[in-house]
């Protein structure tokens, strides 16, 4: 039986030990006087709890048997290998193994396989199909054995309840932990890798190196292969689109935001902020397109007509587009803060005879400060972990320079262009990339914590 | 001066340089005109702010349409084909063997040779082949496999042309009208424009609706290539994000509003939904790089594994978004139903959670919005590769509709811009639709108290 199917049966045995369940309890009820008078629950909870017993362990057996079925399988296999084929490389071993489970598969490609493969595969197909067996008839028996033991167990006195209830919370609780464990898997996944990174590679070089080439040598003679690891190039990079963003995005949204909430009508308010924040709703991968395709040629035309020389893939362009992308972002954290300064303020200042406008700079912004500082931050640690749009708009080649108008790569940019297609794993080429991810996610991370600080540190209480 | 009144004037006659002293009022009003001038600008920089913002919306949807729409056409030529058996090297119409191996470019050669009859160079002959494009001989393929009477008859068909033919075609203009001077010719050489134009005086060059693009995957020609694979591949990784994301994120905020205790672990886990919900994508595509296919050694390039990844990023959106759904549930609802005896679970799962429903199917609609959008983590987790099957489950390698996006973009072939462009206004598409189905579903279904 393969997967799929025993999910079926085993969601069919589920519905069968709930309506077990609950006749059971039923039956044991008193209905004399009308209801269920000596059950300690509704029959729902003892069918939810005949359920459970059978669902929970067979689910948890399914998760565990499909996570080491492989590698006990794999163990199985090379043990029946040729000796000499034994004692390769993991790496050579794994190649022997993906060929053994192709022809497994029945995927032979050009000539007749060694017959030690052969026979591998055989042996393969063999004990694949014993742990299909032995996992379906253990998941049976358990689920039916469990079925029955709980359904054997049911008495009207059972606290059926609230030991449903406790597993419904429990369960609940879990998919909270989910963002935990999200946050760990996060964390071991890059600095696991990058730890190994640093070991090739000192992570003095990486922080402070200003020359970045990530191209290994495959013979040791070749030239200019040593790849160097200096990461500076890449920071100053992002630093530079990001700036250029931000210059745009900030005067923008805030702008923006001001007049929607200061002096737009309610009628302009509803029409004109939806429109805006069509922007922050279109796929990053829109934005590259454009900037690449019509913002950046349009740059490079502007720049000759000025006698500027103007590279294909200018810094400017992403980071304009970029830009233009995190206006609503700005505008609308901005508009937040803006509308939660009080009335009382604002009319203060106007009684006084202030304009409108001298109002807003000097009674309103200064108010609404920590919030406007709060959202940049966020817009800026948005712009550095942007990836779409410097892919497919900002270079590859790592150069210093503060000059818009050149190509720049970013540090994004570059963990897409290792990481993509064929690599070899444990290379410090491809182990650099996870060390960048690594580096963005500390910087976003500060980032983030630094704006909630200063939102929080700084907000004025008015209630 | 001793008239308290005027003191005040006084000390500002004093701080002014001039000779003349002013009142109050006079000063006010000296300045009063540069400050209107003032609070005009002002409100003029918040005008060109929120008009910029409306520009560039305008130049991208305006860009991309503009080089999109062309896409929806495909360019169609008129051959009289003649089926020739011998040729096609078919004996036996029903073996498929035959049917697969035929030559049915020859034929097509065969009709270009018939209709340019005075075409005799070896490299100009070639030239002409390559007016039609390298996949019409599948067309003539499921013809015969639909009608197997026409082998050996001669029929008068409309075959694909080639790409390049087809961007000249689109860019010429009005196809009853002589060329306009900025048609497209890029590759093309002098001959073959002036079999074109012929063909094109004879009638014999038709535009239709490109059905083709709606449904086949990927492909190298630019005329053969469609987004029916990356389409797909788009819902089955929805379908997988959904199904997990949705339940997980609900009941993980039912947790934090209605069970978490304010002890150190909730803490805990509020900070790390938010902190997760503002750290890069790109970030999700090294987790799932590391986690699911070093670790769990999941195969790369399946919707599954995409759905995974994308769940994680948007779990923390939808988390969000169902917490205030929640919150916005009164107290006196739930009040009232453990007033009369509910419990906790039935509480929530009675009152709560369908009252919270509709905000909470807001907030998963524009949480999927968004994953349908993502390109950076799946360029990781090697959804970038060339796949010309439709995938047929989530198991399937296949790709997604942006990452498409990002892969045609790449290619130079400049039919290949239109392509992308229209596989952009088919995925706006999409969005759109989900966007303002969520923005009904919030005006219609949910309440205020």
């Amino acid at each position: 039986m393969d997967t799929s199917t025993l999910l079926a049966v085993l969601a069919i045995m589920i519905a069968v030990a709930y309506f077990f369940g609950r006749g059971r309890s039923i039956s044991m009820a008193d209905t004399s006087q009308g209801g269920y008078r000596n059950l300690n629950s509704l029959p729902f909870y003892y069918g939810m709890l005949t359920a459970l017993w059978c669902a929970v362990p067979c689910v948890l057996l399914m998760i565990g048997w499909m996570s080491f079925e492989s590698t006990i399988i794999d163990s199985l296999v090379v043990a029946q290998l040729p000796e000499a084929v034994r004692n390769l490389s993991s790496n050579e071993l794994g190649l022997v193994m993906n060929t053994v489970s192709n022809i497994a598969e029945g995927n032979v490609i050009g000539d007749e396989p060694e017959t030690y493969l052969v026979a591998a595969a055989e042996s393969l197909q063999g004990v694949r199909h014993t742990s299909q067996l032995a996992l379906t008839g253990s998941v049976l028996s358990l689920g039916i054995l469990l079925s029955i033991f709980a359904w054997s167990r049911i008495r009207p006195e059972q606290k059926a309840r609230l030991q449903v209830e406790g597993v419904f919370k429990a369960i609940l609780l879990l998919c909270a932990c989910l963002a935990i464990l999200t946050t760990v898997g996060i964390l071991f996944s890059v600095i696991f890798e990058s730890l190994h990174f640093f070991k090739a590679v000192p992570i003095t070089e990486f922080l402070f190196g200003t020359h970045w080439s990530p191209q290994t040598s495959i013979r040791a003679d070749q030239v200019g292969g040593s790849g160097s690891f200096g990461a500076v190039p890449l920071f100053l990079g992002t630093l530079l689109i990001s700036a250029i963003a931000l210059i745009i995005a900030v005067p923008c949204g805030l702008m923006a935001a001001i007049y929607l909430s200061e002096y737009a009508s309610s009628s302009v308010r509803t029409y004109v902020k939806p429109l805006l924040e069509i922007l922050a709703g279109v796929p990053t991968v829109v934005y590259g397109f454009f900037a690449a395709l019509t913002v950046a040629p349009l740059i490079r035309e502007l720049g000759e007509t000025f006698g500027l020389s103007v590279s294909s893939e200018s810094a400017l362009a992403a980071g304009l587009v970029m830009g233009v992308m995190i206006i609503p972002f700005v505008s609308s954290l901005a508009d937040d803060v803006i509308t939660a300064v009080p009335q009382s303020l604002r009319d203060g200042s106007l009684g006084l005879g202030s304009t409108k406008s001298e109002t807003i700079k000097q009674v309103v912004i200064p108010a609404a400060l920590p919030g406007i500082v709060g959202g940049v931050l966020l817009a800026a640690s948005r712009a550095i972990g942007e990836t779409m749009i410097v892919v497919m708009a900002a270079g590859l080649a790592a150069r210093m320079t503060a000059n818009p108008l050149e190509s720049v790569t970013t540090v994004t940019v570059q963990i897409v262009t290792l990481l993509v297609g064929d690599q070899e794993f444990n290379s410090p080429k491809t182990l650099s990339a996870f060390a960048l991810g690594l580096m963005l996610f500390i910087v976003t991370l500060v980032l983030n914590y630094f704006a909630l600080f200063v939102v929080k540190k700084y907000r004025e209480q008015y209630d | 001066m001793t008239n308290p009144q005027n003191s005040k004037t006084d000390v500002t006659a004093m701080n002014t340089p001039t000779s003349k002293k002013l009142t109050t009022i006079e000063l006010v009003n000296k300045n009063l005109a540069k400050r209107y001038r003032a609070e005009k600008r002002f409100r003029a920089y918040g005008i060109a702010s929120i008009g910029f913002g409306l520009l560039c919306l305008c130049l991208l949807f305006t860009d991309i349409i503009g080089k999109g729409h062309s896409a929806f056409m495909q360019t169609y030529v008129q051959l009289d084909v003649h089926m020739d058996a011998d040729r096609l090297d078919i004996t036996d119409i029903s073996d498929v063997n035959q049917l697969a191996a035929a030559d049915y470019q020859g034929v097509l050669k065969q009709a270009l040779r018939t209709k340019f009859s005075d075409v005799k160079k070896r490299g100009d002959k070639r030239k002409l082949y390559r007016l039609v494009s390298n996949g019409a001989g599948y067309e003539l393929r499921k013809l015969l496999e639909v009608n197997p009477d026409i082998l050996g008859s001669r029929s008068v068909l409309w075959v694909l042309v080639d790409d390049d033919i087809d961007t000249y075609v689109k860019s010429r203009g009005n196809l009853s009208f002589a060329p306009s001077n900025d048609a497209f010719t890029g590759r093309l050489s002098e001959a073959q424009i002036t079999w074109v134009e012929t063909l094109i005086d004879q009638d014999k060059i038709e535009k239709r609706f490109n059905t083709n693009f709606f449904m086949v995957g990927d492909s190298r020609e630019p005329e053969l290539a469609g987004i029916r694979g990356a389409i797909m591949g788009s819902i089955y990784t929805m379908l997988v994000t959904l199904a997990l994301s949705f339940p997980i994120g609900v009941a993980a905020a039912i947790y934090l509003e209605k069970y978490a205790k304010k002890n150190a672990l909730t803490e805990f886990i509020e900070v790390n939904i938010n902190n997760l919900a503002a750290v890069p994508s790109i970030i999700y595509g090294l987790l799932g790089l590391a986690i699911f296919i070093s670790f769990f050694e999941l195969p790369r390039s399946i919707p599954l594994l995409g759905g995974l990844v994308l769940t994680l990023m948007t779990l923390p959106t939808i988390i969000i978004s169902s917490r205030a759904a929640i919150k916005a549930v009164p107290p006196s609802i739930e009040e009232a139903a453990m007033g009369i005896g509910a419990s906790k679970m039935q509480v929530i799962l009675h009152h709560v959670l369908p009252l919270a429903m509709p905000g909470m199917l807001t907030g998963a609609i524009i949480g999927m919005a968004q994953a349908l959008g993502e390109t950076a983590p799946l360029l990781m987790i090697g959804m970038v590769a060339f796949i010309v099957d439709v995938p047929g489950g989530i198991t399937d390698p296949s790709t997604v509709l942006p990452v498409q996006i990002f892969l045609w973009s790449d290619n130079p072939e400049r039919a290949f811009v239109e392509k992308t462009s229209a596989a952009i206004m088919v995925l706006l598409g999409f969005l759109i639709i989900m966007n303002t189905f969520a923005v009904w579903l919030r005006k219609r279904l949910e309440r205020r108290w």
